[in-house]
């Protein structure tokens, strides 16, 4: 799949990319981070809960050979929540981790994202978290970069 | 008749806080945070990731704060923490090829769309102590350079060589449903697949000397790295509710490929073969102890004779277990009182009736004398 993390949503996408790319978005944010954003785009973060936020597990696959049969690998923790708005959206959330406030409010994100006046506001906000990350993830890998073997070769013989 | 034996609870709870105590170590000395732990012990925390099997990177750390470093310890508490939760379904296979690479080497193939890149090893270090680690201090910034044109795109090793058939492809993925030790038990000759879900979490140390064995004549593969790369995968998942795939977040992971000299047998010609290796966050040597042994245990499938213990299935899995080992090993320091009285009292009915016979006179016979080992 190609990475729904790499590129923040644009206002052209059709509507499933888009939400799936905010999504892992606010799955990439810190919990502060997302009230900023619910801040910054005039949503408030009340919701009903129609899960309450809970930790559980999903098995990791991975293939024999990298691109064979699927094994199981192991699994990782991964918390998820599910929300209501008072107009009815519904919003969902599945992140890495144990972190059930950050899980509810990217949640109440997503069903804010369900309501189209709310979202260029909501993209703008992601999109700047997005930066960030880019940058970081660009810095490391000018440091991994550096780390490039160049190989010389050395000529040897009698002429 | 079975006999209970009751006391000791109140020097239980005193050796608990007596632990809580040493745990704590020095007063004066600040308390390590977890979050220390998980920057500043990577390897360690990775290490009790894979073993656990649960990829939680605090959870990892607060575990081996709570285990004193003991990495067993440390491995029986996460796997008794994924034990409380309830399992949401499996991820989509992770894409390796797809991975944002750390470090990414081969040792086969020198060019390579995407080149060698060290990341941080411990590879060409001088492996002499380093004194001034003793001291508080910030490293100097890492070098950086920008990135070429083809390090984005950097295909697997063996997506490479396996176009020319001169490496076996992958088994297919034919859609079957995925074994997992964790719901049943190993049936042996166990599916390859599970076989690679046991050694991934199996302990490193035991894998790492079985992987040895192999090198060493003990069931010779010919092994060569084909590809070690460490970086980091997303995982997308699909809930039921949604019916499309989210992003869960990324994961560290470790992939080595083994590749490995192969005579061919039947109607298969020479080609290489391969083992495969892949476990949580950093991991080189497990990785590549995982794909060796991964190797050895195809010896069957592969026509090849099953006679040293890295080919055979079930002393290696059976085994490979630090958490099952170290639980049959351990509980051997539990009160066995009444057991061992019975013992005890058999021994001394055998010793007994050894005496009685050595003092009766030798009965006449031309028996020859019985074979006894040397000790």
């Amino acid at each position: 799949m190609p990475s729904a993390s790499q590129t923040p949503p644009e206002p052209g996408m059709p509507d499933l990319a888009a939400r799936r790319q905010a999504m892992a978005w606010a799955g990439a944010a810190t919990a502060d981070e997302l009230r900023d954003v619910l801040a910054q785009a005039g949503a408030l973060p009340e919701a009903e809960n129609l899960r309450a936020p809970e930790t559980g597990l999903v098995m990791v696959r991975g293939r024999i050979g990298g691109d064979g049969r699927a094994f199981n690998a192991g699994e990782a923790t991964v918390t998820r929540a599910a929300v209501r708005l008072p107009g009815g959206e519904i919003g969902f959330a599945y992140h890495l981790g144990r972190d059930r406030a950050r899980a509810r409010l990217a949640a109440i994100l997503d069903a804010h994202w369900q309501r189209p006046e709310a979202r260029p506001a909501l993209a703008a906000a992601l999109a700047e978290i997005a930066g960030r990350r880019a940058d970081a993830a660009q810095q490391a890998a000018r440091k991994a970069a550096a780390t490039r073997v160049t190989f010389f070769t050395l000529a040897r013989g009698e002429d | 008749m079975y006999v209970a034996v009751k006391g000791g609870e109140a020097a239980i709870d005193n050796a608990h806080r007596l632990l809580a105590e040493v745990r704590r170590g020095d007063p004066a000395v600040p308390e390590l945070t977890v979050a220390q732990i998980r920057e500043q012990m990577r390897l360690l925390v990775d290490r009790v990731m894979t073993e656990g099997s649960l990829y939680d990177p605090d959870l990892a750390a607060l575990a081996l704060k709570q285990a004193r470093g003991d990495v067993v310890e440390a491995v029986f508490l996460v796997r008794a923490y994924r034990t409380t939760l309830p399992r949401f379904g499996a991820t989509e296979p992770v894409d390796t090829g797809a991975m944002t690479l750390a470090r990414r080497i081969s040792a086969t193939f020198k060019d390579l769309p995407g080149g060698q890149v060290l990341g941080p090893t411990f590879d060409y270090t001088h492996r002499l102590v380093d004194f001034g680690l003793a001291d508080a201090g910030s490293p100097d910034p890492a070098a950086e350079a920008e990135p070429e044109a083809d390090a984005a795109a950097c295909p697997r090793v063996t997506d490479l060589l396996g176009q020319a058939g001169l490496l076996e492809p992958s088994p297919p993925d034919e859609g079957a449903p995925v074994g997992d030790l964790t719901r049943e038990p190993v049936d042996y000759p166990a599916d390859r697949a599970v076989r690679l879900q046991g050694l991934a979490r199996g302990d490193e140390g035991f894998l790492l000397a079985l992987g040895y064995s192999t090198q060493r004549g003990y069931g010779r593969t010919h092994p060569f790295v084909g590809e070690i790369r460490v970086g980091a995968v997303e995982l997308a998942f699909t809930p039921e509710e949604l019916g499309f795939p989210v992003s869960l977040g990324t994961v560290a992971l470790t992939e080595c490929q083994m590749i490995n000299q192969f005579h061919g047998h039947g109607a298969v010609p020479p080609q290489f073969t391969r083992g495969y290796g892949l476990v949580f966050g950093q991991g080189e040597r497990k990785a590549m102890a995982m794909a060796l042994v991964d190797r050895s245990l195809r010896a069957a499938e592969l026509g090849e004779p099953v006679a040293v213990p890295a080919q055979d299935q079930e002393f290696v899995l059976a085994h490979c277990d630090s958490l099952q080992a170290t639980g049959f090993v351990e509980h051997m320091k539990l009160p066995h009182y009444v057991d061992f009285q019975a013992e005890l009292e058999l021994v001394r009915r055998l010793r007994a009736e050894h005496a009685a016979r050595a003092a009766a006179p030798a009965p006449a016979s031309d028996e020859s004398p019985l074979r006894e080992a040397a000790e």
